[in-house]
């Protein structure tokens, strides 16, 4: 069992690297930060992953919090995305 | 390796395969609407299904729940920045759509 959540957090860390390939490669800002939420959704199921892992489910928190954190992300880049500087 | 496990593991692979899947999608599709798509659906499900997958591993109810919330928390806040930054895009730069289509904002 052990093994198991090894592996799919290793293939979940594989696919969210892959992902950042969006952030160099998009043509406008909303596909980078596209790739930001995709940060936000596999750091979610990568920590709950870990938390059932180690039985330590205080990670489940730091869980929480990230989803929330990268919901706040997007609303910021619409409300102060076209700010003149 | 008991009933339970079995569950688990086949539940978490299926939610692996959707996040790979909303990966590729994220690489692949053309536009940013079709990348929205991809996304913020198929990584909500590959989620749910994590999420469906460790219920019957957690040792009390209070954490089991604590679950849900956090597949609620984030079909919600998916399901609006999905919403936000369409509209951002929309108004940038508006793409014309074969067919009709009535909401003019």
């Amino acid at each position: 069992m052990n093994m198991i959540y090894a592996f799919l957090s290793i293939s979940l860390l594989i696919s969210l690297l892959v992902g950042v390939i969006r952030i160099f490669l998009g043509p406008t800002k909303a596909d980078r930060m596209l790739a930001a939420q995709l940060f936000g959704s596999v750091g979610v199921a990568i920590l709950l992953l870990q938390s059932a892992f180690t039985h330590n489910w205080v990670l489940m928190d730091v869980a929480l919090f990230l989803s929330f954190l990268a919901s706040i992300t997007v609303i910021a880049f619409v409300k102060l995305g076209d700010v003149k500087r | 390796m008991n009933f339970w496990d079995v569950f688990t593991a086949s539940f978490c692979v299926f939610g692996v395969l959707f996040f790979i899947a909303g990966t590729v999608g994220l690489l692949r599709f053309p536009d940013v609407y079709c990348r929205l798509h991809a996304l913020t659906k198929a990584d909500n499900l590959g989620l749910g299904l994590i999420v469906i997958g460790l219920m019957p591993q957690t040792t009390d109810m209070y954490h089991m729940f604590k679950l849900l919330v956090i597949w609620m928390l984030v079909l919600f806040a998916s399901a609006t920045s999905c919403h936000l930054i369409a509209r951002h895009e929309f108004r940038k730069c508006p793409v014309e759509y074969e067919g009709e289509h009535n909401d003019v904002d």
